[in-house]
């Protein structure tokens, strides 16, 4: 009788101990991976919610704060001389530098991916490389210069140059990406029945690489809408300063920065890249349709 | 509708490698001809060189009467179809057939009258709103044909036509496009590494090996009087046996063995020469009694190939393969005789690969003369 009894009192199965320990493992784990998560959600989140708050709150700090609810600080952009006009000159430097990258970005590489010469890829680093340097801080100096000498400061057209030449290798770079994988047997089909390069690239590669084209378009302009130095740099007369310029320019009259405008500011300037970001990725959802079997 | 000549024609790349080698072919007009070959021998380069896709390095190509060895692509009145297809993925079917029509500034009502009514006759009636991504590849085909022939070529070419369909469907294909060639009477050059397919669709067959061409005939005659061993070795489901052997007395020693001279061979050997003796494994018999001119063996493997079976047999160090009627099928292990029936073997020079033959040494000895 006492043998069975202390059968019964035994420690529970190796088995279930085992399987214990793991299991507090995998719970610790979890956690960490959950207050990791948060804290980058309210690293990255609390800007935005700041953002989100700030241009109705009737007097914005920088912290976070449930605001006191108004719409003046918009009414206060209207009264700035230079806000909305700001805008335009942004949505002018915007646009030009996406058809300027869009044109040469696809003529080139179309070209790099179809066209063997020796030393290509390499020539395609080197200019990764060094593009960086045209629009960063590096190149300020003798940007200025070049375009001084070229007459074009105070320009949209200065800054629409820069700023493509800073970008366009990138462009250039992901684009022939997509070129590369167009079968080569769709231009050589269309060749076939006497179409020209023109129309090989309009009727057959340009349609095809649309997906491409259109990541690149908001990338570019995402690249311009937000750049301050090459602006900053080119543009010296305020009623020809972009959006991104001008907001350096907004201070109280006590030297203070003037939260209400900036932040009131600050959202409208978000929002057509937000909307231009959903409006192509649902457009296009950046999928690709390639060949069947090569 | 229009022949295609070619006078030594080379494409050189760059490198000095030569994909085609000095080629002269005369097709036909309306001859449904193939191109056979293995990888890299050449083939698809001599095609995309009749299209235009490969400049020529030299030599001359004529299509009809015209010469065609400097024009572009579009000038020279041919179509072609893509080993992948090359449908545009972004048009639909009857935009993808009507394309040739829309480079030619055709209105958008005619080429759509074009592309239902080239579609009907291809069977894609019902399909002409849908993306090619949205066809079986068996429907993609006949997109990729339609739009070939839509603008009525003078020559049709093909890369490997049936190579991205699945066994089933080949089959199929290949009687429908056998059907649409006769139709049409549309000048067609096809390129291929299947024999079998070569020999089912073509009127004739050029077998080409390193940039040259080795063979031109029939597919009867290419299969039945190889030009070089290397012909016979790659043509036949089953390859030809290839055995070296001497001529003895007439006669052709293999091994221990004494086989009946070839009748093709007769005169065209002398006594002691060193030859290769091929003989299809189709045309090779079997028998459990002694017979004269037959080798002895034993069966090793047997392989089922249906209504018949391969079977591999050993005679000393020489190895035979022969396919056998179901009925005759021995048992591996047991021994008996090999048939040869002199008619339909064949004797190869030894060094150089040729066939030897009495006819054609009499042939080869004008063309000598001819030659300047």
């Amino acid at each position: 009788m006492t043998e069975t009894r202390t059968t019964a009192a035994a420690p529970p199965p190796l088995a279930a101990r085992v399987a214990r320990a793991p299991r507090a493992r995998h719970f610790v784990s979890r956690l960490l991976t959950v207050i990791g998560l948060a804290l980058l959600v309210v690293f990255f989140g609390v800007p935005l919610a700041w953002l989100a708050t700030a241009p109705f709150d009737s007097a914005p700090t920088l912290a976070v704060a449930w605001p006191d609810w108004t719409l003046s600080n918009f009414a206060a952009i209207g009264e700035n001389r230079y806000a909305i006009g700001s805008f335009v000159n942004s949505a002018i430097i915007g646009f030009g530098t996406c058809v300027v990258v869009l044109v040469l970005g696809a003529f080139a590489s179309y070209a790099l991916s179809r066209v063997r010469i020796p030393g290509r890829d390499g020539l395609l680093y080197a200019l990764l490389l060094l593009s960086s340097i045209v629009t960063g801080t590096a190149a300020m100096v003798p940007t200025f210069q070049l375009v001084n000498m070229l007459g074009l400061i105070d320009t949209h057209l200065a800054v629409v140059l820069v700023v493509s030449g800073g970008t366009l290798p990138t462009v250039i770079f992901i684009l022939k990406d997509f070129m590369d994988s167009i079968p080569r047997s769709y231009e050589e089909s269309a060749r076939l029945y006497g179409a020209r390069p023109w129309q090989i690239l309009r009727d057959v590669v340009v349609p095809i690489a649309r997906p491409g084209l259109a990541f690149v378009a908001v990338w570019t302009l995402v690249q311009v809408w937000g750049n301050f130095l090459v602006p900053y740099l080119l543009i010296r007369r305020t009623q020809q300063q972009p959006a991104a310029v001008l907001m350096y320019t907004f201070y109280t009259e006590s030297g203070q920065a003037d939260l209400r405008l900036l932040s009131a500011f600050a959202l409208i300037f978000s929002i057509p890249i937000i909307v231009m970001y959903f409006l192509v990725n649902r457009r296009y959802g950046f999928r690709f349709h390639g060949g069947i079997k090569s | 509708m229009a022949a295609i000549t070619t006078h030594a024609l080379v494409k050189e790349y760059p490198g000095g490698v030569r994909g085609v080698d000095g080629v002269d072919i005369a097709i036909a007009d309306g001859e449904f001809f193939a191109l056979l070959g293995p990888s890299g021998c050449g083939k698809t380069t001599l095609l995309r060189s009749i299209a235009g896709l490969e400049t020529i390095t030299e030599g001359q190509l004529l299509i009809g009467d015209r010469d065609v060895t400097r024009l572009e692509p579009g000038q020279r009145g041919v179509a072609m179809v893509f080993q992948d297809y090359a449908l545009f993925p972004h048009m639909d079917v009857a935009d993808n057939i009507a394309y040739p029509l829309k480079i030619r500034r055709q209105p958008r009502s005619a080429r759509r009258g074009v592309a239902s009514e080239v579609g009907d006759g291809l069977s894609l009636t019902g399909l002409m709103e849908r993306r090619p991504g949205q066809l079986s590849g068996g429907q993609q085909q006949r997109v990729a044909l339609a739009r070939a022939v839509a603008t009525r070529p003078e020559v049709l070419l093909l890369d490997e036509p049936l190579s991205n369909l699945d066994a089933r469907l080949r089959l199929e294909a290949r009687t429908f496009l056998k059907e649409l060639q006769r139709e049409l009477a549309v000048t067609t050059v096809f390129v291929t590494h299947d024999q079998a397919e070569a020999l089912a669709l073509a009127d004739r067959i050029a077998v080409m090996s390193a940039g040259k061409l080795i063979q031109v005939g029939t597919p009867r005659e290419v299969f039945a009087k190889p030009a070089t061993t290397f012909v016979a070795g790659f043509i036949g489901s089953t390859p030809m046996n290839l055995l070296a052997a001497r001529v003895e007395g007439g006669q052709v020693r293999l091994g221990s063995a004494v086989v009946p001279m070839p009748l093709d061979a007769v005169g065209a050997v002398t006594d002691g020469a060193e030859v290769v003796w091929g003989a299809r494994p189709e045309y090779l018999g079997w028998s459990t009694t002694a017979v004269e001119g037959g080798v002895e063996a034993e069966v090793t493997v047997v392989e089922n190939l249906g209504a018949s079976v391969l079977v591999t047999a050993v005679a000393g160090a020489d190895r035979l393969q022969l396919v056998l009627g179901e009925d005759d099928e021995p048992a591996p292990g047991s021994r008996g005789w090999v048939t040869v029936p002199p008619r339909r073997t064949l004797l190869f020079d030894a060094e150089s690969g040729r066939r030897l033959d009495a006819e054609r040494a009499r042939e080869d000895a004008v063309a000598v003369d001819v030659a300047p």
